[in-house]
């Protein structure tokens, strides 16, 4: 009746998960309690769960990101305290459970917090920057973000219930196959990514199709904002990567469930297959993370210098050749697999070219703030620590593209530095910078500044401490994934990496506090402009939050930097005083599909985890109907009439109007 | 086990390389930090004594340069990679004076079984190379994927089933070393390193005549029992009794497969 799931499933003799589990489980149950209680849960399934609104995806999406840092930081710093102890002994963490760690930490922090992180702010920002009420799917968009919701949602549930997978951010087989992971924790990994990847592909079909098709009059290519063409480039490799990821993990789940032989090690199966395949998406996954965050720079540097982005057209080019070059690249992540110099080389030299896009980018960024008034607020600090920190990092990774160095720094603490350099500093550094520049457009105020800073003293400092000593114990020799050792040379630098850790923890903590104390003076914080930076692009000609349509009559764009071109006073006062013609909008009609969908498609993968075959045809046919149930709608927009728009709009203009009469007045 | 302090060859070459090309990379990523410093506080919104250029987006000189600066310095690192690759091919031999020592491991569940086929020993856990000689490595895994590595002479390399990877390192001086895992295996991956006992040439010819002579021996039979999963192993010397055991264990299960297609 339940498969392989039995009461010895629930890991009653390890305090350390039960624990965990069950804080978060009695946090859940109160957020539930209270929302129920105060009668918040109509207004949540209207205004929320059943949302396919853009702006409210989007908030969502980095919502789920910032809980699943929390999860996927626990993990961090449970290693690093860990590895700061277990010399010459087995530390607070038996091998079994240590594995698991480092492999939740890995998968979460790619799966369930960079690609929610980005992907939300993207779905947040580009439809404004493009001047348009809505993305192409609103739907599917919807649909996208509930299934990531539900492969997050999986690897939680195998916190208490079995076990999650013991292999590594990625199942290199035969370790994950049947006769070396016999138990559910590799179908955990598998099944929610299989899942989470079905979400993050429409996602990137949809975000693809709206850059594509959805742009207001005059937008033209070369007139949107550096952060729609990182979009476009991000989503096009989306596209294109993730489904040799599903294919290849599909693969890996035939091996397991159906006794296939892809990757084992009998009947002709072969591991190097696998390799190249997951990493033919590995790599172009790297630039998926990073790109939206180099486009997210290009914005904030343009901003706080208040100038132009230098070198538009080259930030263009730049972008498109990562996007191509990154599908070229991938078998440098195993130099040390064996092939031929030749091999070696040419993949080597191909990795380093990247270089060349990526540099292009730092000087343009350099060259914006040259000539310009540089403010530093929050968004800047992070940008700037981004760069000096990228830098760096990119530093390291084309030493590790030169194979002679890969050879002794392969799988090394150093390469763990490395792409933690990358990824924090590149990736994450610009998400924050993100979440601070945006936070007052969907939400009408700001984020506390002073705590802003502080956090982001935190983490720069951490980051720096944590990882710079892992740099040195790679040069040691030290490689990754050691659950205990017994060389004491590596010991002072592992303790220092973990103190780095606390200084993160802090950083995180007043990012926190600085989230809730910003809730609370929110009306000392209020935006009431709609433009709280000196925006230049589309999203800062409307109201924070932007109404459900988010413009009341569509911008007409005439150049770049669409919105700093009719800002100036003259032309804004004309503009405010006119009252444009407005017309009644039609806008997508909410809809419980995706969350429907998701419902039934976590049923299907725990049950297919757990090999409850009756509750897997269940959750299939319930996917299906939900779809087939949305496919026959005859209803699927509202109309919002004209003189509603006008009210609305009437109102944030009059608000708007005020004030820079005002200023001109001063 | 300081990659920065090799001792061979092929680690002396690798720890050249790295340093030449941080050098190469320096020279462009410390100006350009520098830079990054400079501009910002110079052009602060305060002060009023900086050039202040609203409209400035575009030099065709400046681009000209930002796309030159690192194209140059990756034509000169594409040089190293590529004469580093093909000198340092793992897979190619030392050159030099003394015949070559065939050495094959074995990655097993969770130690490491070594091979020395013309001396007739096999080692769990332990290597002991004379100084001065070239190292031939053949490298196989009879389980799961893993990599052999001794940090202070360079190059790992994967091990794989039913594979034959090559690696040729060397040692100077006599000495001990450390070698390690360097990839995850599972859960008793930490505790698969080895000592590696450089010793004089004449010193290793009477080790290996030893232990060709040791008390245990390998053959299919303890092989079995040295290949069932186990942590913490304790290094061990063994005869070798069945000369082609690497082959074997590295074809073992098509073997069993075959024989049952023919039962």
């Amino acid at each position: 009746m339940l498969g392989k799931l039995t009461w010895a499933a629930i890991p009653f003799d390890q305090p350390i998960p039960m624990i965990a589990s069950g804080v978060v489980a009695l946090s859940i149950l109160a957020i539930l309690a209270w929302v129920v209680i105060r009668g918040h849960l109509p207004y949540l399934w209207r205004e929320w769960i059943t949302s396919v609104d853009h702006k409210r995806i989007g908030v969502m999406y980095t919502l789920l990101a910032m809980v699943m840092l929390l999860r996927g930081f626990s993990d961090a710093i449970m290693m690093r305290a860990q590895q700061a102890v277990a010399f010459h002994g087995q530390g607070f963490l038996p091998p079994e459970h240590y594995d698991q760690i480092f492999s939740a930490h890995g998968t979460i922090m790619i799966f369930f917090v960079a690609m929610p992180f980005m992907i939300g702010l993207m779905n947040f920002v580009v439809p404004l920057q493009l001047g348009v009420r809505d993305v192409a799917f609103p739907t599917l968009n919807s649909v996208g973000f509930w299934l990531t919701a539900t492969g997050a949602l999986l690897i939680n549930i195998s916190l208490v219930v079995g076990e999650f997978a013991r292999t590594g951010w990625l199942p290199y087989p035969p370790l994950s196959e049947l006769t070396y992971s016999p138990g559910v924790g590799v179908d955990y990994y598998l099944w929610a990514i299989q899942i989470s990847g079905v979400g993050t592909l429409v996602s990137g079909i949809n975000l693809v199709t709206t850059v594509l098709k959805v742009r207001t009059r005059g937008m033209s290519y070369l007139r949107m904002p550096m952060f729609c063409w990182t979009t476009l480039a991000t989503n096009l490799l989306i596209v294109a990567a993730f489904p040799i990821l599903t294919a290849t993990l599909a693969m890996l789940l035939l091996d397991r469930y159906l006794g296939f032989h892809f990757f084992t090690n009998e009947a002709g199966g072969n591991m190097m297959m696998f390799m190249n395949l997951i990493w033919t998406w590995g790599h172009p996954e790297v630039y998926i993370l990073v790109l939206p965050a180099f486009g997210i720079f290009s914005e904030v540097f343009a901003t706080f210098s208040g100038k132009p982005l230098f070198g538009y057209r080259s930030m263009v080019a730049a972008t498109m050749a990562i996007c191509i070059l990154s599908f070229m690249v991938w078998l440098h992540h195993f130099f040390t697999m064996g092939a031929g110099a030749d091999v070696n080389a040419i993949f080597g030299i191909a990795t380093t070219i990247i270089a060349v896009p990526t540099g292009v980018k730092v000087f343009n960024w350099l060259f914006t703030m040259y000539g310009g008034k540089v403010r530093f607020q929050t968004p800047l600090l992070w940008s700037i620590g981004f760069m000096v920190t990228f830098i760096i990092g990119g530093m390291t990774g084309v030493l590790l593209a030169v194979p002679p160095a890969d050879f002794v720094l392969h799988n090394s603490l150093f390469l763990v530095a490395h792409f933690h350099n990358v990824l924090i500093g590149g990736m994450l550094f610009g998400a924050f910078a993100g979440y601070t520049y945006w936070f007052p457009k969907a939400f009408g105020f700001k984020l506390h500044e002073g705590l802003g800073q502080a956090a982001f003293w935190c983490w720069l400092v951490g980051f720096y401490v944590a990882f710079m000593p892992l740099y040195v114990v790679g040069l040691l020799g030290m490689t990754r994934r050691m659950q205990h050792y017994d060389v004491p040379e590596w010991r002072p630098w592992l303790i220092v990496a973990a103190f780095g850790a606390v200084l993160i923890l802090c950083g995180i903590v007043l990012q926190i506090v600085q989230l809730v104390v910003s809730i609370r003076q929110r009306a000392k914080l209020r935006d009431e402009t709609g433009d709280p930076w000196d925006g230049r692009s589309l999203e800062w000609a409307t109201a924070s939050p932007p109404p459900a349509f988010n413009f009341a009559v569509l911008p007409e764009v005439s150049g770049e930097d669409a919105y700093w071109k009719f800002k100036h006073p003259a032309t804004e006062q004309v503009r405010s005083l006119e009252r444009p013609e407005y017309r009644a909008i039609e806008i997508p009609r909410n809809s419980p599909t995706g969350f429907v969908c998701a419902f039934f498609a976590t049923m299907m993968g725990f049950a297919l985890i757990w090999h409850i075959w009756w509750m897997v045809a269940a959750g299939a046919i319930g996917a299906f109907a939900t779809f087939i149930v949305f496919a026959w709608r005859d209803h699927d927009e509202d109309i919002i009439p004209a003189a509603e728009v006008a009210r609305i709009d009437g109102s944030n203009r009059a608000q708007r109007h005020a004030i820079l009469s005002k200023e001109a007045a001063e | 086990m300081n990659i920065l302090d090799p001792q061979g060859p092929i680690g002396a070459a690798e720890k050249t390389i790295l340093i030449d090309s941080v050098a190469i990379m320096l020279a462009i990523v410390v100006p350009t930090i520098v830079a990054i410093f400079v501009f910002a506080y110079w052009f602060r919104a305060s002060n009023s004594r900086a050039l202040h250029l609203p409209n400035w987006e575009y030099s065709g000189r400046i681009e000209l340069v930002v796309w030159s600066i690192p194209t140059l310095t990756i034509i000169l690192l594409g040089g190293v990679a590529w004469i580093g690759a093909h000198q340092l091919d793992p897979a190619k031999p030392i050159e030099g004076p003394s015949r070559p020592l065939t050495i094959q491991a074995v990655s097993l569940d969770w130690k490491w079984l070594f091979i020395y086929p013309d001396q007739k020993v096999a080692t769990i856990n332990t290597l002991t190379v004379p100084a001065g000689v070239p190292l031939q490595f053949q490298l196989t895994s009879a389980s799961v994927m893993n990599a052999f590595f001794i940090p202070q002479l360079g190059s790992l390399i994967y091990t794989m089933y039913g594979m034959t990877t090559r690696l040729n390192l060397q040692a100077d001086k006599p000495g001990t070393l450390q070698g390690l895992s360097g990839h995850f295996s599972g859960d008793g991956f930490s505790d698969m390193h080895f000592d590696v006992h450089v010793v004089p040439t004449e010193q290793f010819s009477k080790w290996a005549q030893d232990a060709s002579h040791a008390e245990k021996s390998l053959d299919e039979r303890s092989y079995e029992q040295i290949a069932k999963p186990s942590m913490k192993n304790t290094p061990a010397i063994y005869r070798l009794a069945d000369p082609d055991l690497f082959d074997r264990s590295r074809r073992r299960r098509y073997r069993r497969r075959r024989e049952r297609r023919r039962a």
